[in-house]
């Protein structure tokens, strides 16, 4: 067995894992600062239990995004010692800038948390839950800067056999950072309020708590509102980045294989990867993908067919990755704007509460699928024009990688398993009296 | 310059989260022998409950200031031990998920099979990082493409695994010292008794230890050179010696410090002994990595020095506040409470 290809696996599979949990993490902390702020400020009860309700929810999701963090950050020494050498002086710096600036503080406040209730004035306490909410989006920041630069590499110079680190603002202040940065913590806003939106739903469909849940699913539902709609716009700024700054990516998710000026853009696509054309190609609009791309309807966009096959990333996968996270990110602007007109009678909209309820996973498909177009379609490079995947893996035997691969899966399903039905438990039980 | 500085600093990091981490280690291995009802063990859980998560903390960053300074040692370090290193992270999951689900329901199998996991989280991997340092001691055999000549049991010879031993044993007076002070009655009495004897089987690995690494090891040397130096040992055999004396004077506070310092202090002295090695190869020294064949460019050490220096120690000044503000026993209002494991 290809011991890259299995190193490619498990990092797939240990980062989409991963990635299950950190989006709630990054909302959910900011919704329940939110709520118990405002139980401080007004002394409403009502504050409180829903505050420890999805506080409760926030730390079961949570323990498993840290646990399966520290395996990634040790995976790129296990499984790409290559990589590591090669970008360890500015990917490496990266990450160790993250731990000690941001988790840190998310895991020794998260504890004084939950901990905390009763050996801190409230104040104090609402301020323990903003300090988690600030450290782990500024925790993503860092990860995300290290990877944007895995995308589009800035301020370093080859000497001596690998990358050195010539202009550390630039890495950590290039736009791609930025907006990528983001685009991911407004998925992970979203994420959070449709989960707190669909729980809700399911206890006012069961005329449960009615208040509680009312309260809850506003909150969620300003928050997905404002996100879902500034997620489309980030996602149309990185869409034009990318087309300036791999093309070849860009090229992947319309799966354009010839190089053209005004080209189309087809509401209905299949690849054709082995003769390297669309099987299907319907419903076109005119010049749009130029005008999509680059902002201008006449302008060239090149082909996958200029790159040799081996430097042009799998079009497939990344390409219908893409279509189905852009159709969702439309699809949760709908569903929040019609819950927007329904806040006020959500009790009698069972349809809506519904489709609500059942909408839970669907930003979580939406944020995973966005990371399988971000990585996939940066192949066959690990860093962007600098590095490739298969020169970056340890020496290490097939065999050893094949059973830690088959050792997270069944640990990794396990975990994952018993955290989603501990939630699921905790979320239909409904609060607890405070 | 900056190279020497980064080592020392590598080697305080690692021995800070050995000195946090391992009363959690030594508790949960405690956990089965020293807890007799669900109170109990829910005293010991609670005992750790506000830390171990801070605590870990100190591994992620020891794992990030080896890849941020040391980006060629990260890099060969951890492929070569990849089997032990990975069975070391699964470990601390199944203990965090132990720490995190073992409350969440109330049935007596649930809560037995979690303490079988913390058990297990606490033991592998207190073991197998004394087997990891005891054999980079020693130097791992890796050759010169950076493939390891081995398998797991090359590292469990006997000099590693009196490495295992000896980081079990510094973890469990560490964690029994720390129970006692977070417990009263009974139980206080019970982990008294536990550090005061696993303090004796201490004392011997220690001694059986210092002596197998004059014959397996080159530690000596710097030592040798330096006699100075020696003050660091010296200061670990203080420091072991008063754990004992605060035990025995039921100042538990001041023996979990002292137990604090003999952890952080043999740790150091392995690392000094090391210098300027970091992972050593033991087919060819030639091959061996060092703090200055395996560094980062200047500016990259410049930059994360200036990070660190700012950053630890406020991160020392909240993470203290932490630890005094749950300083106190772990009593019934606390148990009886729902922000409790």
């Amino acid at each position: 067995m290809d011991p890259v290809f299995l190193s490619r696996l498990q990092f797939a599979v240990a980062t989409l894992f991963h990635f299950i949990f950190v989006p709630l993490t990054l909302g959910l902390s900011i919704l329940v600062a939110i709520m118990e702020t405002r139980y401080v400020r007004t002394g409403n009860s009502e504050y409180k239990k829903m505050t420890k309700f999805w506080g409760h929810m926030f730390l079961i999701n949570f323990v498993v995004g840290v646990v399966t963090g520290i395996t990634l950050e040790f995976q790129f020494g296990t499984n790409w010692a290559r990589y590591s050498k090669y970008v360890g002086d500015i990917f490496g710096s990266i990450l160790a800038i993250e731990a000690t600036v941001a988790f840190f503080l998310e895991s020794t406040f998260v504890a004084v948390w939950f901990f905390g209730w009763n050996k801190l004035k409230p104040g104090t306490h609402a301020i323990c839950m903003w300090l988690v909410a600030i450290a782990s989006n500024l925790s993503a920041f860092w990860i995300i800067a290290a990877n944007a630069w895995m995308q589009h590499p800035v301020g370093y110079e080859i000497r001596g056999g690998r990358a050195e680190l010539t202009d550390f603002l630039a890495v950590i202040t290039q736009s791609y950072a930025i907006t990528n940065y983001l685009h991911t913590i407004f998925a992970g806003y979203v994420v959070a309020g449709f989960f707190v939106m669909g729980v809700s739903a399911y206890h006012l469909l069961k005329k449960n708590e009615i208040s509680f849940f009312t309260k809850s699913f506003r909150i969620a539902l300003v928050f997905s509102l404002i996100f879902s709609i500034s997620e489309v716009f980030m996602g149309d700024i990185i869409g034009k980045e990318v087309a300036k700054l791999q093309p070849e990516k860009l090229a992947a998710v319309e799966s354009q294989w010839e190089t053209q000026k005004g080209a189309d853009f087809s509401l209905l696509l299949i690849p054709d990867e082995k003769h390297e054309r669309n099987s299907v190609e319907l419903f076109n609009i005119p010049n749009f993908l130029s005008f999509l791309a680059k902002g201008d309807w006449n302008a060239e966009i090149r082909g996958l067919k200029s790159w040799p096959p081996a430097d042009r990333p799998p079009v497939t996968a990344v390409f219908a990755s893409f279509r189905i996270m852009v159709g969702l990110g439309f699809l949760f602007i709908l569903l929040t704007i019609i819950g927007w007109f329904k806040r006020n009678r959500l009790e009698s909209s069972p349809i809506y509460l519904r489709i609500m309820l059942y909408s839970i996973p669907l930003p979580y498909i939406a944020t995973l699928l966005g990371w399988i177009v971000t990585e996939v379609g940066r192949q066959p490079w690990i860093v962007y024009g600098v590095l490739k995947t298969v020169d970056a893996s340890s020496p290490l035997a097939g065999s050893q990688v094949a059973v830690s691969l088959g050792a997270f899966i069944i640990l990794y399903s396990g975990l994952g398993a018993i955290a989603i039905w501990l939630m699921a438990r905790h979320a239909k039980h409904g609060p607890e009296t405070v | 310059m900056l190279e020497t500085i980064w080592f020392l600093l590598w080697g305080l990091i690692w021995g800070i989260y050995f000195m946090l981490d391992g009363f959690d280690f030594g508790l949960g291995i405690l956990l089965p022998f020293i807890a007799r009802s669900d109170k109990e063990r829910r005293v010991i859980y609670n005992a750790m409950g506000p830390f171990w998560d801070g605590n870990e903390v100190w591994l992620i960053t020891a794992g990030g200031v080896t890849f941020a300074a040391f980006p060629t040692t990260y890099a060969v370090m951890f492929s070569t031990l990849y089997t032990p290193l990975l069975m070391i992270l699964f470990a601390l999951i199944i203990r965090a998920a132990s720490f995190e689900f073992r409350s969440k329901i109330a049935g007596l199998s649930w809560k037995s099979f979690w303490d079988a996991c913390l058990f297990i989280g606490s033991l592998a991997p207190a073991l197998l990082f004394g087997v990891a340092f005891a054999n980079i001691f020693r130097g791992i055999p890796f050759d010169n493409n950076y493939v390891f000549q081995g398998n797991l049991l090359t590292l469990l010879n006997p000099y590693g695994l009196l490495g295992g031993v000896l980081f079990i044993a510094l973890f469990l007076v560490h964690g029994s010292i720390w129970l006692a002070i977070k417990s009263d009655g009974n139980l206080q009495l019970k982990a008294k008794t536990a550090a005061s004897s696993i303090w004796i089987f201490l004392l011997v690995v220690s001694v059986v230890f210092l002596g197998c690494t004059w014959f397996a090891t080159p530690l000596y040397k710097n030592y040798l050179g330096n006699p100075i130096l020696f003050i660091l040992p010296l200061i670990t055999v203080l420091a072991l010696l008063a754990t004992r004396l605060f035990i025995f004077q039921n100042s538990f506070w001041k023996a979990w410090t002292a137990s604090s310092l003999t952890i952080l202090t043999a740790v150091l002295f392995g690392i000094v002994g090391l210098f300027p090695n970091m992972y050593p190869s033991s087919i060819d020294s030639t091959l061996s990595l060092t703090a200055f064949n395996s560094s980062s460019s200047p500016l990259t050490l410049k930059i994360m020095l200036g990070v660190v220096l700012v950053m630890v120690p406020i991160v020392i000044a909240y993470q203290t506040w932490a630890y005094h503000l749950f300083s106190g026993k772990i009593d019934e209002a606390m148990l009886s409470s729902k922000e409790s494991y």
